[in-house]
């Protein structure tokens, strides 16, 4: 094993060491959660709470706040990291850094988009949204969040040398998000008709699978882009 | 097998190389589109059920193709540059992407302008103009990421990274009127079988898909050669272009 440390090893201290520091800034934890909830009111005040209209509209809306939300989140993925230095000790170890790439968004899902699950169907609540799309939301959030992380992740690593990356940021990944979007609001709407909606959640499910083997790569290099 | 391209890593025999070049894409492309245009719009006939309006065909679909094509070139150029340090091809992708932005923006709009009479709206939600659109985007974004970073050798990494992750995008855009039901009308040009479009249509058509293809090349190689001469502003061989330049 290289210096002592296995891969397996290496992926859960540093999986263990993002929590840590995050339970350790819980405003990191909550802010993008408090956002979330505070776009998806917003809707109902500027749209008008008529029953049917927010039903119609509440797969949208909760999407794209979710998506907001991941983006926002996304921004510190590195950032720390980068100003303190140990992303360079990251880049230098012996560990492939794709797997320690993982371990980081695999953190920041468990921190940003679980919490962001867990809330959706209180917001669907809020919206009205149809009995039988509850599922679905779920089903698509479970799949689709992960795969915001890993294409957003790639935008910040690519960002991240830079000192106003933010709007950037959103230039860059907001297109990659689109396909995403689209299908999960499908399902939802598909649920909401009593319609199947599997083959969406199987076109999210491969978006999943691909980011997940490809993106760490992609992140990696762009991060040594950025590190230099 | 490939030790004949080495020497035009060379800024200065590329330049000489695009100096050279330049003149016969422009000549081309000006003979093609022009013949093309001319015989699409004033002498091909009319289609039955679209009258005169399908002629925007003769910009649109070459905009459109080129649109891909362009990205393609520079995703190529992009791969080169990350994989094997080829500044030559990191200053060719980011001389492609303001070209093919602009291209992107010309077949986002003629095709609406098609879209008002056939479809009455300019526009629609579907999969073939979403896929478009979000090409513009990725355009625009490789073009903000290089333009971003001061420095350059970093920013066409940057950039490149960005645009491999996008050709994602062009598969989705070529088969989405496959894939989904759309309000777009499917491919007419096959390559391999006859295609479903009248001769007469379609001869113009692909002479002024070959001119846009000429024209992207000869403006790509204005934009290539100002990028080389930018990034070599302190070496002798510039300085002595621009002396013999400035005397005449």
């Amino acid at each position: 094993m290289l210096r002592g440390i296995g891969y397996t090893q290496a992926f859960f201290t540093l999986l263990l060491r993002d929590l840590k520091i995050a339970v350790r800034h819980r405003g990191d934890i909550f802010n993008p959660l408090l956002f979330f909830i505070m776009v998806v009111t917003l809707f109902p005040l500027g749209i008008g709470p008529e029953p049917q209209m927010l039903a119609r509209i509440a797969p949208g809306v909760i999407w794209v706040a979710a998506l907001l939300a991941s983006m926002l989140s996304l921004e510190r993925l590195f950032k720390a990291d980068f100003s303190d230095g140990s992303l360079e000790q990251m880049l230098l170890s012996p560990q492939p850094l794709s797997l320690m790439v993982l371990a980081k968004v695999l953190a920041h899902w468990l921190l940003t988009g679980v919490p962001l699950i867990i809330m959706a169907p209180l917001l669907g609540l809020l919206l009205n949204l149809e009995t039988q799309s509850y599922a679905a939301l779920i089903a698509t959030l479970v799949l689709g969040t992960p795969v915001l992380s890993l294409l957003g992740a790639i935008g910040v690593a690519l960002t991240v040398g830079l000192r106003k990356g933010g709007v950037l940021l959103s230039l860059l990944i907001l297109p990659l998000y689109i396909p995403v979007l689209i299908f999960a609001t499908s399902a939802i709407d598909a649920a909401g008709m009593n319609l199947p909606y599997d083959g969406q959640l199987a076109i999210i499910g491969a978006m999943l699978a691909g980011s997940l083997t490809l993106a760490p790569f992609a992140i990696g290099a762009s991060l040594r882009v950025s590190t230099n | 097998m490939w030790k004949w391209l080495h020497p035009y890593a060379d800024p200065q025999r590329a330049y000489r190389l695009s100096e050279r070049l330049q003149p016969w894409f422009t000549l081309l492309a000006l003979m093609f589109i022009c013949v093309g245009t001319v015989w699409g719009l004033a002498f091909a006939p009319s289609d039955y059920q679209q009258g005169d309006s399908y002629r925007i065909i003769f910009i649109h679909v070459p905009a459109a193709s080129m649109s891909m094509a362009a990205y393609m070139g520079m995703a190529t150029a992009a791969f080169v540059g990350l994989v094997w340090q080829i500044k030559l091809a990191d200053w060719a992708a980011a001389a492609i992407a303001p070209i093919g932005a602009v291209i992107t923006f010309i077949a986002l709009f003629t095709g609406a302008a098609w879209g008002k009479p056939m479809w009455g709206t300019w526009w629609v939600w579907d999969a073939r103009l979403t896929s478009e659109l979000i090409l513009l985007f990725l355009y625009l974004g490789v073009i903000s990421l290089y333009a971003s970073f001061e420095d350059k050798v970093v920013a066409a990494r940057a950039a490149g990274i960005l645009t491999l992750v996008g050709v994602i995008n062009i598969p989705i855009i070529k088969y989405s009127v496959e894939w989904w039901s759309s309000l777009h009308q499917p491919s007419t040009i096959r390559i391999t079988e006859e295609s479903t479009m009248a001769p007469e249509m379609l001869y113009p058509l692909l002479i002024n898909i070959l001119g846009f293809g000429f024209m992207i090349g000869a403006i790509t190689l204005v934009r290539f050669k100002a990028e080389i001469l930018a990034r070599n502003g302190m070496r002798p061989w510039v300085r002595e272009l621009a002396t013999a330049t400035g005397a005449k």
